[in-house]
């Protein structure tokens, strides 16, 4: 193993974070104090509760999930990206690190940073709205994991990107409709049946609804579900990512 | 001398069909300059590429101290040193911050002192604080090549060093690179500037649409393919070469007022006191002659146009 390399990335993608802590952390948690504010604090007072909770606590999963998957996809896409599009790439591509360490470097530290948000903005949501976390150690399993699986997920979109539009098109188009279409603010029993089975093709659903256990022990699918679920789409990603740098795929030629 | 690099039969074919290198072998020698020369395109940049692990190769080998490219990356790589030809840096990085990162990227622990005195070599200490974005063309350079010798390595390429900079710091340059040579330490150097090779190459290589057609050293390459040329200036002008002179290869140049008299140095006799003679005999009288031979330039440019 490569420590030094790995370490290497890990502090110069890091020191990025601080350098743009303005646009790093505090628009994601202002973004998603202004959802506190919208849904949380003005309609939700007029929203009756759901599974016995109210309405305010019951979208914080949600909006935390939100938050995460963004931040994930966006720090890693952008982390391997940059360097594409600047020519800095050479560096990482002629040094002795293996493509294992590479992953480990930039995911951990896309992981890292979006878990500093995440928690912040648990934080924050403090501010706002009393909530209690029912099982503390399956919560940060589920943000761990859902962290370094879109992370590593991002890391793809940025090396499948060649140009900035494409590296925002998955994003837009794509996590923030199954996001939003995932249950953040409503549960799936609230939709028709017809919609709750197709709801269960969106794997945000499971995401959600396993966080959302974790809280306050009710949930849209069974928690084993959910942890398979993102159990399986982080193997998919790692394959995807091996897949890539065995053949060199937008990187090598 | 040893060879550091051993190239066998190396080809490259892009996706794109483009046949980049075909069958490249080529071995690099423990402690030399070896200039790579060759015009836009030529595939010297690809070569570097792969054998810095950049470009995946086609078909055939390369190793670097003997350890193979592919299944023993990690050992070939911490050897080699790459300064790329794109001025390719971390903007917004510091110079210390960048070459802390190089280090560590190839596996060396932290060692303050060797970065201070790559940054004193290549005069760039007093800047290390400062972010790559606010320097110039020239110090961004100089902070690539210190970032590729920030892990000290054993080769080191240097893909068209002098692109784009001034006479004086070409001439660091080299000086820099002479003195890496001293230190034991191998380079490989591309370049379409002939003067560059001319100047540092222990070793030429010319490559040419992907192919190698000379691999010489300098003195010898100069010697062999260097022809010289005796320059006649001529009393009074002549319209064409005399027939009686048919057997020499002559040339009339400047509405024949000089006559060129092209010659093989190799040659035991060169023909120019039988040349003379005739021209005695014949009454053609000239005011001044003198001899040059031809530039490395002339060589890579009879030696590129011969294969177009």
């Amino acid at each position: 193993m490569n420590f030094y390399g790995i370490r290497a990335i890990y502090i110069f993608e890091m020191s990025r974070t601080w350098r743009t802590l303005m646009e790093s952390i505090a628009s994601p948690i202002l973004t998603t104090s202004l959802y506190f504010i919208v849904f949380g604090a003005a309609i939700g007072s007029r929203m009756g509760e759901i599974d016995g909770i109210s309405y305010a606590s019951f979208i914080i999963p949600g909006l935390l999930m939100l938050s995460l998957l963004g931040e994930s996809i966006s720090n890693a896409s952008f982390g391997i990206y940059f360097p594409k599009f600047s020519g800095t790439i050479y560096e990482v591509l002629s040094a002795p690190v293996s493509p294992f360490e590479v992953v480990i470097g930039y995911v951990g530290a896309a992981a890292t940073k979006s878990l500093i948000i995440g928690l912040l903005i648990l934080a924050t949501a403090r501010l706002f709205v009393d909530y209690e976390i029912m099982h503390p150690l399956w919560m940060v399993s589920f943000l761990l994991l859902t962290a370094v699986t879109f992370s590593l997920f991002g890391f793809i979109i940025g090396l499948w990107a060649d140009d900035f539009q494409k590296l925002q098109i998955i994003p837009m188009m794509v996590i923030t409709p199954l996001t939003f279409l995932g249950g953040a603010f409503y549960s799936i029993s609230m939709l028709p049946p017809f919609w709750q089975k197709v709801t269960l093709f969106n794997p945000v659903v499971y995401l959600i609804s396993g966080l959302r256990w974790s809280f306050y022990g009710v949930s849209d699918v069974k928690v084993g579900i959910s942890m398979v679920m993102i159990l399986v789409f982080m193997l998919l990603c790692m394959l995807s990512v091996w897949w890539i740098f065995k053949t060199g795929y937008r990187l090598k030629d | 001398m040893e060879s550091i690099i051993s190239i066998r039969n190396l080809s490259k074919t892009y996706a794109s069909g483009f046949r980049a290198l075909k069958d490249i072998n080529l071995d690099i020698q423990q402690g030399e300059i070896f200039a790579l020369l060759g015009p836009n395109g030529a595939g010297k940049t690809t070569l570097i590429s792969i054998i810095c692990g950049i470009v995946t190769p086609g078909e055939g080998s390369v190793t670097v101290n003997g350890h193979d490219i592919l299944t023993e990356f990690r050992a070939s790589r911490s050897m080699i040193g790459l300064v790329p030809q794109e001025l390719a840096t971390a903007t917004f990085e510091s110079v210390e911050a960048t070459m802390s990162f190089s280090r560590g990227l190839f596996g060396k622990p932290p060692n303050p002192a060797h970065i201070e005195k790559v940054l004193r070599d290549l005069s760039l200490w007093d800047r290390r604080k400062d972010r790559i974005i606010n320097l110039s063309g020239g110090m961004k350079r100089r902070v690539l090549i210190a970032k590729a010798l920030a892990h000290q390595p054993q080769v080191l390429f240097l893909d068209e060093p002098t692109a784009g900079v001034d006479v004086e710091q070409r001439r660091d340059m080299w000086a820099m690179v002479r003195g890496l040579r001293d230190t034991g330490v191998t380079v490989i150097l591309t370049t379409h500037y002939i003067e560059e090779a001319e100047e540092m190459a222990d070793r030429i290589g010319i490559i040419n649409d992907g192919e190698i057609s000379v691999i010489e050293e300098k003195s010898v390459l100069m010697n062999k393919l260097g022809k010289k040329q005796l320059q006649l200036t001529l009393q009074k002008s002549l319209t064409a070469v005399p027939a009686e002179l048919a057997d020499y290869s002559l040339e009339l140049q400047q509405e024949g007022n000089v006559l060129i008299y092209t010659f093989d140095t190799q040659k035991e006799h060169t023909g120019i006191s039988e040349l003379l003679r005739q021209l005695g005999k014949l009454g053609i009288d000239f005011k001044d002659l003198h001899s040059s031979q031809s530039s490395l330039e002339d060589i890579f440019v009879s030696l590129v146009s011969d294969k177009a």
